[in-house]
């Protein structure tokens, strides 16, 4: 092959966190090493307490290492201040997390809104619910959504800024086999159509194979990264 | 178009509007009183200021025995005086169609062309300067007594009986509130005055070319103490009585006491209520953000910045500010209007230049903000400062340590229910302490509110059960031997008679002077006696004298200090008398002595001015006939009447005036009981559920909510005590003017109403939202929890 290698949306080195309660220091991450091509699909894998949510976070400017530094393309996040940290998240980045995180007093179509409205260059909310199959529940309250359908609003809301990365913590954690799937698959479209580079953490190894690349972690550390030779359409996962 | 965050503001305010409405109750309360005191205030102030300034009232007043006219001019070119006028006045007796006891009027002769305090015709005319008989007669007076322009009455005139005829009614800056000398009320219907063309006053007291008072008014930046010294060196010769300011002019003291209690209640109740909305606002909104962590976590993640997340939370807080400070400048206006109009029965004022308190209005827009700003700061501040990644996860589980408090209560072995209330008590040890402050603040304010019943009460019970038990007081034209008493008591249907003794001095401690009136009590009187303020006699000494405790700190001395007494009337003595005794006096500034010393110390053989009478009721109309005959007594007031319009004025607003204290002391604690049970209720509700799905009963369950409501009120209760008697202390030391000082008395009964209000309505708002128990569906009430 003789193309360049396309240039890391992510870059992380030698970052490490420790936190402190008190008198003890809890090591979550110990040096890790990152990088994350553009239009990547990157699932994260590794035991309760590894410190997946722990790095994730940093990627996306929610949280600083205590050491290392992170580039998001040519910026050094490592350095940026609060008020840039915040103008990255706007404009580059989208979250999903297992609990939805939804504004319980928004509907649908609003929650999503609470993005457009500040983003930069953002998709209606109509068209990111639609994404999602959900053109159908878009003025109802997240209480009269089930938990799947919730999660799908919250991919909704991180794709409708069009971000570049996609960060997302155990969006189907909380989802049956069956729920999960349609929400795997929703995120699978988003990155193979939009190309947003996407983190995927999870406890479930089945969905490893969806991925273009599997991390795992263990104790703080990267303990492999492979690349996967054959993927499966999420329609393919079960557990 | 309205952003979703600003729509989830509505949404969460609409959830909430219960809670919010209840601070905004708080809020208002404190902004209507602030408003509507100063709206009142203002108006009462700038209609004095412009029907002074229109009406020339004048700075400085004075009497004199009888003076040339001429003395005016020298006056008139006295340094910072400019301009002075002469006037003869003097009392009358007054028989009336239809009122068979005596009226009494003040008659003033009007100059032909009057340049100070001059009279507004509101009706008819001013006498014409040639005619004997014309008279013009203050409007509520007249209008008391229906005597139009062209109507007659019959007058005691310097002994004469002569019949006058009505041209007119009018209003003087000099009589917005008019009462009778000696007198503790205003009676439009027993005392009245009497306008006079000059020449005809002068003829009937036989003063032509002379005067007896002398106003005037001051130059720009004169300095009034030293015009009414010069006026007194200029006045002595001819019998002056002592010149004094505004600030002693009968009405204008008044007035003025009026708008300073006003003020005082404007500066008293407002902050409290301030402050526990201040609290609630904290309560409420603290509470609101720790449940919206994850929100305010998510919005962090995706891009919204601190300010922009802490603009949305401080908008929620000026919410409730902008409900509260419209509540409040609504009601603050009603009640001025209401206030303004109960003040109209007692100052006359021709117009009124009303006042919407537009200063009261900003000054309550800040201190609105400033509250719930206060209130939110801290709240927000956390929300502010959360750390995004952190925000995400739930707050950390309470943490549960045992410590001796938890010791004790295994120990107690109480029930479990019980003991969810003391410890739900000991994990939110500050909500509870908001509450606690909260609940006692109510019963602080109910106790400062009744206690101002118990002061009137007290002073009317000193005034009428102890100080003055006759039924009458006769005021006679001048001094007379002791004969006078024997006399008075040979009138029909007098059963008892005592004489005393009253005469204006001037007291002198060193370059301190201040006009007072000393008063000779005869040994043995009964009718009437000297008591202080907590209700003890006190027995004058005759070597001395007892002056009451404003006047002794005016003039800087105590007891065994001396004190130069300088009459104002024949026979103009003065005497050198030391203080014995420094009491605290309810109402008025005289200072006494036992008779026999006081005659002793002039050289002379006693003599009366004052005759009080007990008389037999079946007898009053042969009295009052007896009287009006006799022109040797100059005045008459009626004690026992006083008494009945006393109470009556107090019964008239008695119902209206608790309820509203009640209502406004008791929204305080509804506004926090209520905040706070709501608060329980959410944040417990999954724990409430639990007991229900394990079979306790609703009862048993809203124990647990309405128990520690009401424990936490029970421990407010003596707190409140507490805090209400050292703010009734404060009020009756703010509140205590020359005119008046209240007796600083707390009746029990005060403390038990305000005890029971803050119970009910402590009790009443929690039982509300034990309600919402009710409606918890138990399996989402379990699957809420994430
Ligand atoms: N705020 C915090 N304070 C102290 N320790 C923390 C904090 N957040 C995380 N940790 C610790 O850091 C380590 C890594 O945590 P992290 O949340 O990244 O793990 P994770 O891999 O996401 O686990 P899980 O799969 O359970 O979500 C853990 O040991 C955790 O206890
Ligand atoms: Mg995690």
């Amino acid at each position: 092959m003789t193309q360049a290698p396309a240039p890391p949306v992510f870059s992380a080195r030698g970052v490490t966190r420790v936190y402190r309660t008190g008198a003890v220091a809890v090591w979550a991450l110990r040096g890790v090493d990152l990088e994350l091509a553009e239009r990547e699909l990157v699932v994260l894998l590794g035991a309760s307490g590894s410190g997946k949510s722990t790095l994730v976070n940093i990627l996306g400017g929610l949280d600083l290492p205590s050491e290392g530094r992170v580039f998001f393309r040519d910026r050094e996040l490592t350095r940026a201040s609060d008020r840039e940290l915040t103008l990255f998240r706007r404009d580059h980045v989208g979250f999903v997390f297992q609990f939805y995180n939804l504004v319980p007093s928004l509907t649908a179509r609003e929650n999503v809104a609470l993005v457009t409205e500040i983003a930069r260059n953002p998709m209606r909310p109509e068209e990111a619910l639609e994404r999602v199959g959900l053109s159908d529940r878009m003025d109802h309250f997240p209480a009269e959504l089930s938990g799947g359908e919730q999660q799908r609003v919250a991919i909704a809301r991180a794709i409708a800024k069009r971000p570049d990365v996609l960060l997302c913590d155990e969006p189907t954690g909380a989802l049956d086999s069956a729920t999960g799937v349609q929400v795997l698959a929703a995120l699978h479209e988003v990155n193979r159509e939009l190309g947003t580079a996407t983190v995927l953490i999870t406890h479930n190894a089945a969905i490893r194979k969806i991925a273009h690349r599997v991390i795992v972690l263990a104790d703080g550390k990267v303990k492999s990264d492979t690349v996967n030779t054959t993927r499966i359409a999420p329609e393919q996962v079960s557990w | 178009m309205v952003g979703a965050l600003d729509r989830k503001l509505v949404r969460d305010l609409r959830r909430i509007w219960a809670q919010t409405l209840a601070i905004a109750l708080v809020l208002g309360c404190g902004i209507m009183m602030l408003v509507g005191a100063q709206a009142t205030q203002q108006t009462l102030r700038d209609t004095q200021a412009a029907w002074y300034e229109r009406h020339r009232f004048a700075d400085v007043f004075t009497g004199v025995s009888r003076a040339p006219a001429s003395v005016v001019a020298d006056i008139a070119a006295l340094d910072g005086v400019a301009q002075a006028e002469g006037r003869i006045s003097f009392a009358a007796m007054l028989d009336l169609d239809g009122m068979e006891e005596p009226a009494t009027a003040q008659v003033l002769s009007l100059p032909e062309r009057p340049g100070l305090n001059l009279p507004l015709v509101q009706r008819g005319r001013l006498p014409a300067p040639d005619n004997a008989n014309e008279v013009a007669l203050n409007e509520p007076f007249a209008e008391a007594h229906g005597l139009f322009p062209g109507a007659r009455f019959r007058a005691v005139l310097n002994g004469q009986l002569r019949e006058l005829e009505v041209t007119g009614w009018v209003l003087s800056p000099e009589f917005v509130y008019t009462m009778a000398p000696g007198a503790l009320l205003p009676d439009d219907r027993r005392f009245g005055l009497i306008w006079m063309p000059e020449t005809s006053a002068g003829a009937v007291m036989d003063m032509s070319g002379a005067v007896n008072q002398i106003s005037l008014r001051l130059s720009r930046g004169a300095d009034e103490r030293a015009v009414i010294d010069a006026v007194d060196r200029v006045l002595d010769p001819w019998g002056g009585t002592g010149a004094y300011g505004r600030d002693r002019q009968s009405s204008h003291a008044f007035l003025e006491s009026e708008l300073q209690q006003l003020g005082v209640m404007a500066a008293f109740l407002p902050p409290i209520f301030l402050l526990v909305a201040a609290f609630l606002v904290n309560m409420v909104l603290g509470r609101l953000i720790a449940l919206e962590r994850a929100q305010i976590g998510l919005l962090k993640a995706i891009g919204y910045s601190a300010p922009e997340i802490g603009w949305h939370y401080l908008k929620l807080a000026l919410a409730i500010g902008v409900l509260g400070w419209a509540a409040g400048a609504g009601f603050g206006w009603w009640i001025a209007e209401a206030m303004i109009g109960l003040y109209a029965d007692f100052f006359r004022f021709p117009f009124l230049i009303r006042s919407q308190g537009t200063g009261a209005l900003w000054v309550g827009a800040a201190l609105a903000a400033a509250t719930v700003l206060l209130g939110a700061g801290r709240a927000v501040w956390a929300a502010l400062r959360l750390p995004p990644a952190e925000a995400m996860q739930p707050p950390a589980p309470p943490g549960f340590s045992r410590g001796p408090a938890d010791r004790l209560l295994a120990w107690m072995q109480l029930r479990q229910t019980t003991m969810m209330i003391f410890r739900s008590i000991l994990r939110w040890p500050a909500r509870a302490a908001i509450t606690l402050v909260g609940v006692s603040a109510s019963v602080a304010v109910l106790v400062m509110s009744y206690f101002i019943f118990d002061s009137v009460d007290a002073l009317s019970d000193t005034l009428f059960s102890q100080a003055n038990r006759q039924h009458m007081t006769l005021t006679l034209a001048e001094s007379r031997p002791e004969q006078a008493v024997r006399d008075a008591h040979a009138l029909p249907g007098v059963t008892r008679a005592e004489g005393a003794f009253a005469m204006p001095v001037r007291l002198v401690n060193g370059h301190v002077a201040r006009l007072s009136a000393l008063q000779g009590h005869f040994p043995g009187a009964t009718l009437t006696q000297l008591v202080d303020d907590s209700g003890r006699v006190i027995t004058p000494p005759e070597d001395g004298l007892v002056i009451p405790q404003t006047l002794a700190t005016a003039l800087g001395v105590g007891p065994g200090d001396h004190l130069r007494v300088e009459m104002l009337a024949p026979p103009r003595r003065v005497l050198d008398l030391p203080v014995r005794a420094v009491i605290m006096q309810g109402l008025g500034q005289e200072v006494h002595i036992a008779a026999p010393g006081l005659f002793s110390a002039m050289e002379s053989a006693p003599q009366v001015n004052t005759i009080h009478l007990s008389v037999r009721d079946d007898q009053i109309p042969e009295l009052h006939a007896a009287i009006k005959a006799t022109p040797a007594i100059a005045g008459l007031s009626d004690w026992s009447d006083l008494r009945r319009q006393f109470d009556a004025t107090l019964a008239e607003n008695l119902l209206a005036m608790v309820s509203i204290y009640t209502m406004i002391g008791a929204l305080i604690a509804v506004g926090v009981v209520y905040n706070a049970a709501r608060i329980q209720v959410a944040e417990r509700s999954y724990e409430l559920a639990t007991l229900r799905v394990m079979g306790f009963s609703r009862l048993q369950v809203g124990y647990v909510l309405v128990g520690e409501m009401m424990l936490l009120t029970l421990i407010a209760l003596p707190l409140g005590w507490v805090m209400g008697y050292g703010l009734a202390q404060g009020l009756v030391t703010t509140m205590s003017t020359d005119v008046i000082q209240l007796p600083f008395h707390i009746s029990r009964r005060t403390f038990g109403y305000a005890t029971l209000v803050v119970l009910v309505a402590a009790l009443g708002a929690a039982l509300l939202v034990r309600r919402r128990l009710d409606r918890v569906d138990l399996a989402t009430a379990l699957k809420a929890r994430e």
